[in-house]
């Protein structure tokens, strides 16, 4: 490129400098809009249920699609007043996931405690004990289960769907509470020792501060779980005690009639989990990896 | 699986300091345990102890005066119930499907994300939002707007785009049942990639970038430094997906029971028990298949975590 090229070694440079640069910054715009391309197919099914939730019936079933119809709330009116409410079912859902989530923190952050900060002799094993239900199939403990909430009357009951839903998120709880408490500094909790500082206020000033977004974001991953959870709700729950995935099973054999009805059902039912995710973003690795990936 | 970022601190704080007394101390340690512990232990340890005898009793509620012992007949009707074979088949299928497209996939993406570019951020959060939908609500989108052959997303672009060529004559599959199994694996690879993807960014954003600056230096090409420092680099990550993917998968009822309801061959483990159990009554055989699927699981997760734990330990001697 440059003018005054008087020998083999500016030409070299050329060749090496300038043109491979941009040739990669050719190619980096490629992979940029690679990237665009997939991340826009990936969300694409969800943008089309919410599309289609506020489409009329006619509208969303049509063939080629109509994109750009009008936009109703007839799905919506539909959904909460059509035919059985939803309101039962989502107002269960919410119970079992809140509170189950509060029983969660209470019992694991005591535990991941004395599984990092001051630990137990052997806390590897008990670690991996919590690790090991996890992989025990849900399905192999069903049948007790259910058993035990017919012997018990319990059956339809929505405390039987917090007891399962509690020790179903404890062990991944307990896992990342406890990747977050050992971010506590050593020299820290020495230094509050040293100056004489008692439990309480050794939790209030020194380890609350670090930890707060931890067990903001494993409170989140819980509740995402618990909210998400089909099979146990359907066999253990019936009219009262019905949670919102039961409820949307309603929708299984509709053979794709009342679409725009279907979509914005499963909207509803998923905006919960769509708003905590996304605030949970940052550290939704770190959960869903049990707190082994930072 | 000892966690990757906690490598370092394992070791030294296994024993904890000899206190004064030790005995007290070692029980004011155990106590804020306890509670999380006995909880586990009752509510997930004994449901399986019940499992397991029911597994040898005949029990069906619909003949409740036939109760009784009846040995290993359960586990015999298990194993040879061409259904149960079939299951087992489905579930492996289903769950090294949806591992390794998602993990090429996830793999694949994650790269993409690892540069600097404009709207990453916006890219990063668009993958994610599969992940973030119901599985039921996920599974009912895929079945009914996506998978319909009369009006669903896929037959509607088919039809548009042969329209855009001038063709009124566009291929309208039903994809459900021209390929049942593989609509159920999509629909979870769709869900599943978006974790795979998290997983492996995270790996490749704690890569030493100082090394492959050096490799790149000496004239090593993309190629060379993607085989030879990226993937070993990774193969923790791949590892630490694939089975943190196969618990979570092999254990898939939503999808299967939406989609298909365990029809046209797509009947994996969870759902046929949940069959047994829910529709046939037959506690003694469901019990007994969970048992048999319970020790399946403890086989294939011992295997998982000892390669795991053992690719650690080479990695800390080396």
């Amino acid at each position: 490129m440059s003018v005054t090229t008087t020998g083999p070694v500016p030409a070299t440079r050329d060749q090496r400098g300038e043109p491979v640069k941009k040739r990669r910054e050719r190619g980096g715009a490629w992979l940029t809009l690679l990237a665009w391309v997939v991340g826009i197919l990936f969300v694409l099914p969800v943008l089309w249920m919410v599309l289609t939730s506020f489409h009329s019936e006619a509208d969303a079933a049509t063939n080629p699609p109509s994109v750009f119809a009008p936009l109703t709330l007839e799905g919506y009116r539909e959904f909460f007043s059509g035919g059985a409410s939803p309101w039962p079912p989502l107002l269960n859902s919410l119970t079992a996931s809140i509170v189950s989530t509060a029983l969660v923190l209470v019992l694991a952050i005591p535990a991941a405690y004395a599984l990092s900060i001051k630990p137990v002799q052997k806390w590897s094993d008990v670690l991996f004990f919590f690790l090991s239900t996890k992989m025990l199939p849900v399905v192999a403990g069903l049948l007790p289960l259910y058993l035990f909430a017919q012997n018990t009357g319990l059956l339809d009951n929505i405390w039987l769907l917090i007891v399962f839903y509690t020790s179903m998120n404890l062990p991944i709880a307990v896992w990342m509470m406890r990747s977050f408490l050992s971010e506590v500094p050593v020299e820290m909790l020495e230094a509050a020792s040293m100056d004489g500082a008692g439990l309480i206020k050794t939790l209030r000033s020194v380890i609350a501060p670090v930890v707060t977004p931890g067990i903001a974001a494993t409170a989140l991953i819980c509740f995402i779980f618990s909210w998400n959870e089909l099979l146990f709700a359907r066999v253990l729950t019936a009219t009262v005690a019905e949670t919102a995935p039961v409820f949307l099973t309603a929708f299984v054999t509709s053979q794709g009639l009342f679409l725009a009805q279907l979509c914005a059902a499963a909207f509803v039912v998923s905006l919960p989990v769509l708003v905590a995710g996304f605030a949970a973003q940052d550290k939704l690795v770190q959960g869903l990896s049990l707190g082994s990936v930072k | 699986m000892t966690s990757v970022a906690e490598k370092s601190r394992a070791g030294t704080a296994e024993t904890p300091p000899p206190g004064v007394a030790r005995r007290t101390s070692a029980w004011a340690r155990r106590a804020p345990l306890m509670p999380a512990l006995i909880f586990m232990i009752v509510v997930t340890q004994l449901p399986f102890v019940a499992t397991l005898v029911i597994s040898f009793m005949d029990w069906n509620a619909y003949y409740p005066d036939e109760r009784g012992f009846a040995g290993f007949d359960n586990f015999v009707r298990v194993f040879t119930d061409v259904n149960m074979r079939d299951a087992v088949w489905t579930t492996i299928l289903l769950t090294a499907g949806v591992v390794l497209i998602s993990l090429i996939l996830g793999l694949g993406i994650a790269l993409l994300l690892d540069r600097k570019f404009r709207g990453r951020g916006a890219v990063r959060t668009m993958m994610i939002a599969p992940f973030l939908v119901v599985p039921v609500a996920a599974a009912l989108i895929w079945k009914h707007a996506l998978y319909n052959p009369e009006y669903g997303l896929f037959n509607g672009a088919l039809t548009w785009v042969w329209g855009l060529f001038g063709s009124d004559n566009p291929p309208q599959p039903d994809w459900i049942s021209n390929m049942p199994l593989w609509a159920v694996i999509f629909s979870l690879v769709w869900q599943w990639t978006p974790f795979m993807m998290l997983i492996l960014l995270a790996g490749l954003q704690g890569r030493p970038l100082d090394v492959i600056e050096a490799a790149r230096i000496d004239g090593a090409n993309n190629w060379q430094i993607f085989t030879s420092m990226t993937l070993p680099h990774l193969r923790q990550y791949l590892e630490l997906g694939a089975l943190l993917g196969s618990i979570y998968i092999v254990q898939n009822f939503d999808a299967v029971f939406t989609i298909t309801s365990g029809g046209l061959g797509t009947a994996n483990l969870p759902y046929t028990i949940y069959q047994i159990f829910y529709q046939a009554h037959d506690y003694g055989r469901a019990s007994a298949a969970a048992v048999v699927v319970v020790l399946g699981t403890i086989i294939i997760a011992t295997f998982a975590l000892r390669t795991v734990s053992s690719l650690f330990r080479q990695e800390a001697g080396r």
